[in-house]
């Protein structure tokens, strides 16, 4: 059984909690007493119906509140595949938490209303999923029955997405008209839109093909941990611990390691179930190299004829996360780019995004919370890194206040400058 | 051809290695929290894995309430005994002596709340930087929401609306001295999740999570066990029942479900079946209000 991790997007008007509720219903996740408490506290609250967005709103200051604050966990399964799904709020001001929860995503679902069309906040969303690279994107064409069943709708939505999302770069785009509330589409077909001769909703998440979605091609190993036994009987080992970023090793291999530029052979890959004839993403492995070099946390084995950059100028898009400072030229932070932190010295702010019209604001000179633009910025020590669009994780890194500690700013590193 | 396809199980291991690994590399003084309980002794299996064929670079760490199940502390001692890892034991019935807390009377009495006096202090008395522990998100909805770093203030807090945002596999330790971790790693594992590996790893568990025969009586819609350290109400009656217990935490107050799953196929045919979650079926101490995770959480509980 395969994981699939995605990201939901939407608003509670949009049905998105009716549809998580759904798919958690409907694939017997959601269990007896969870309902039962969530339909005790609707009840006590007067709601008229049982309402299912209790179970996603799990703190006490949401519930209160009657809003979505964090990124939410939820996990179901079926007999083909286990899904992990980031549930984040879909409001400007949440632009962080979907950041969040879309870094890691296979999948993303964005949810439209059929009654509104593609408004900014679809397209916002969509613009983030093309942004973190989520390699495939659902648009959930919602409450179909309110329009009708009606096809032309749905063409007409459908068409008014596709030319928008020309202009981003999206892998795998798949429509999908369904109502939430009555189940068409969600995991059964619907009997009303007889019209509609692609997959559900769960059929989808089942079937669409993400093992190739990895990089393959790339041999990069962070080196996360050094592995020395300090006992008679292992005396002279010596392990890289690390996960794997992209590419295939196997022992036998010729290895470079950065950034000393030293190479050796893969002696072994081992794990702590025994040794592998092969390592790929995202296993955590221990490499043991056939010669004695020096290699520490920090350092990154490659191919030698297929090496990531290496450099100190660094060209990317930020999402700005802090609600008590702003990004500007001149700032000093902390980076952490794999397994290996650094300083950064932020030379420009060259523009901000709206990320509702895709428009470049040139003339900004800062970033606030919640907002995505594009720096340049130099390294205290060269990173070892691919673009983003080739490597979601040696393309990544995040920045964090050195006087607070919190993490304020993610980046997507489109190369160098 | 080789598919290159990782089953989720091993994705889910993959993922907590590096976890427990990367909190060894930049933490000075981890610690991992052992109950005893499944999910610690899965986590604890991670890091035997994570450093193999080194030692577990950190000692474990029990918050012994002194209403232990027997059994649950031979099976922690012989782990100990096997893996050669150091135990530090924080004691609640310490606490208690020492005057740091009351304990609660009453049949309902539970020593659940003050173990988190226990765990603080052990964190204090050791510097510890960092605590693993084996909570599980699927688990109860507060910790659908809490982060696999999550950053603790100098009064051990946690605060919901303060989190670090946790993005790709990067995680942020930073911290200043007298604040520290909780770092869970199996997060993302449900409680089947834990089951299968357990039975793919062949992994020795205290029998208690099988079926067995067992003096108890009924409380609150749940089977207790008959112990010395709770007293029953005059109109309960103990009987003997074929039962297993879902979760092992205090005997006070985890509740056994009647079953006759006495291998681990049947125990995972039963979990997969089982409609209602574990915390529900068998804690007594998330009953007691509606928020009651959170509210602990917050307090500095696991």
């Amino acid at each position: 059984m395969e994981l699939l991790r995605l990201a939901t997007a939407g608003s509670v008007d949009d049905g998105k909690s009716t549809l998580i509720g759904r798919l958690l219903y409907d694939s017997k996740t959601i269990f007896e007493d969870q309902l039962e408490a969530i339909e005790a506290t609707s009840a006590q609250r007067g709601d008229e119906h049982v309402n299912l967005a209790l179970l996603t709103d799990g703190l006490r200051a949401e519930r209160e509140q009657g809003i979505t604050i964090d990124v939410a966990y939820r996990y179901f399964a079926t007999p083909r595949r286990k899904f992990i799904m980031a549930d984040t709020p879909g409001h400007i001001q949440y632009t962080r938490n979907m950041v969040t929860g879309a870094s890691t995503a296979d999948l993303a679902i964005v949810l439209i209303d059929a009654r509104h069309g593609v408004i900014e906040q679809s397209r916002r969303h969509a613009f983030i999923a093309s942004l973190l690279r989520i390699p495939h994107l659902v648009l959930a064409v919602n409450k179909m029955d309110l329009v009708g069943w009606d096809k032309e709708v749905f063409d007409e939505i459908r068409e008014d997405f596709t030319k928008f999302a020309s202009k981003l770069d999206i892998v795998d785009l798949t429509f999908i008209p369904m109502s939430a509330l009555l189940g068409d589409n969600v995991v059964d077909r619907s009997a009303n839109m007889p019209w509609y001769e692609g997959s559900t909703l769960l059929h989808h998440m089942e079937e669409v093909h993400i093992a190739s979605d990895r990089n393959m091609v790339d041999v990069r190993f962070p080196v996360q941990y050094v592995i020395r036994p300090q006992s008679t009987e292992h005396h002279d080992y010596r392990g890289y611990a690390g996960q794997v970023n992209g590419g295939v090793m196997k022992p036998g291999d010729e290895v470079m390691v950065l950034p000393s530029g030293f190479t050796s052979t893969i002696e072994s890959i081992e794990t702590g179930g025994g040794p592998v004839a092969e390592a790929f993403q995202p296993m955590s492995v221990t490499i043991r190299l056939a010669d004695d070099i020096d290699v520490s946390r920090g350092d990154m084995l490659c191919r030698p004829q297929n090496q990531p950059e290496v450099g100190q100028d660094i060209d990317a898009m930020v999402c700005w996360m802090s609600e008590s400072s702003s990004l500007r030229a001149g700032q000093k932070l902390a980076i952490k780019h794999t397994t290996k932190w650094a300083r950064a010295l932020i030379k420009d702010v060259q523009y901000r995004l709206d990320i509702n019209t895709l428009h470049r604001i040139e003339d900004a000179d800062d970033l606030s919370l919640n907002e995505i633009g594009r720096i340049k910025f130099r390294t205290t020590q060269p990173l070892f890194y691919d673009k983003y669009t080739r490597n979601r994780s040696t393309g990544s890194f995040i920045l964090v206040d050195e006087t607070t500690n919190a993490t304020v700013g993610a980046g997507m590193i489109l190369g160098d400058y | 051809m080789t598919t290159y396809q990782l089953s989720h199980v091993a994705a889910l291991e993959a993922e907590a290695i590096h976890i427990i690994r990367e909190i060894a590399a930049e933490f000075e003084r981890p610690a991992m929290l052992f109950s005893g309980g499944k999910d610690s002794i899965v986590m604890l299996h991670l890091a035997i894995k994570a450093f193999s064929p080194a030692k577990v670079p950190f000692p474990i760490m029990h918050v012994d309430t002194g209403h232990n199940f027997e059994e649950v502390i031979a099976y922690r001692d012989r782990r100990v005994e096997e893996t050669g890892i150091r135990l530090v034991v924080a004691s609640v019935q310490e606490a208690i002596d020492k005057g740091m807390v009351v304990e609660e009377t009453g049949p309902r009495a539970s020593r659940n709340g003050l173990q988190t006096v226990a765990l603080l202090q052990g964190i204090e008395d050791h510097g510890f930087d960092a605590l693993f522990g084996g909570a599980r998100r699927d688990e109860e909805k507060a910790r659908a929401k809490e982060r696999v770093l999550s950053y603790r203030d100098e009064f051990s807090q946690w605060d919901p609306k303060a989190q670090r945002p946790e993005l790709w596999n990067l995680y942020n330790g930073r911290h200043n001295m007298g604040e520290h971790f909780r770092v869970f790693p199996i997060s993302n594992w449900t409680e089947l999740d834990i089951w299968h590996y357990i039975r793919d790893e062949n992994i020795d568990i205290p029998h208690v999570y099988y079926a067995h025969k067992r003096e108890v009586f009924l409380r609150d819609n749940m089977w207790l066990g008959v112990t010395p350290f709770m007293s029953m109400m005059e109109d309960e009656v103990s009987e003997e029942r074929l039962v297993r217990f879902r979760t092992i935490g205090d005997a006070t107050c985890t509740g056994a479900v009647d079953s006759a799953a006495d291998t681990i196929d049947k125990v995972i045919e039963e979990v997969a079946a089982t409609r209602i979650t574990e915390r529900g079926a068998t804690r007594a101490d998330d009953r007691r209000t509606e928020a009651a995770m959170e509210d602990r959480k917050k307090e500095g509980y696991f």
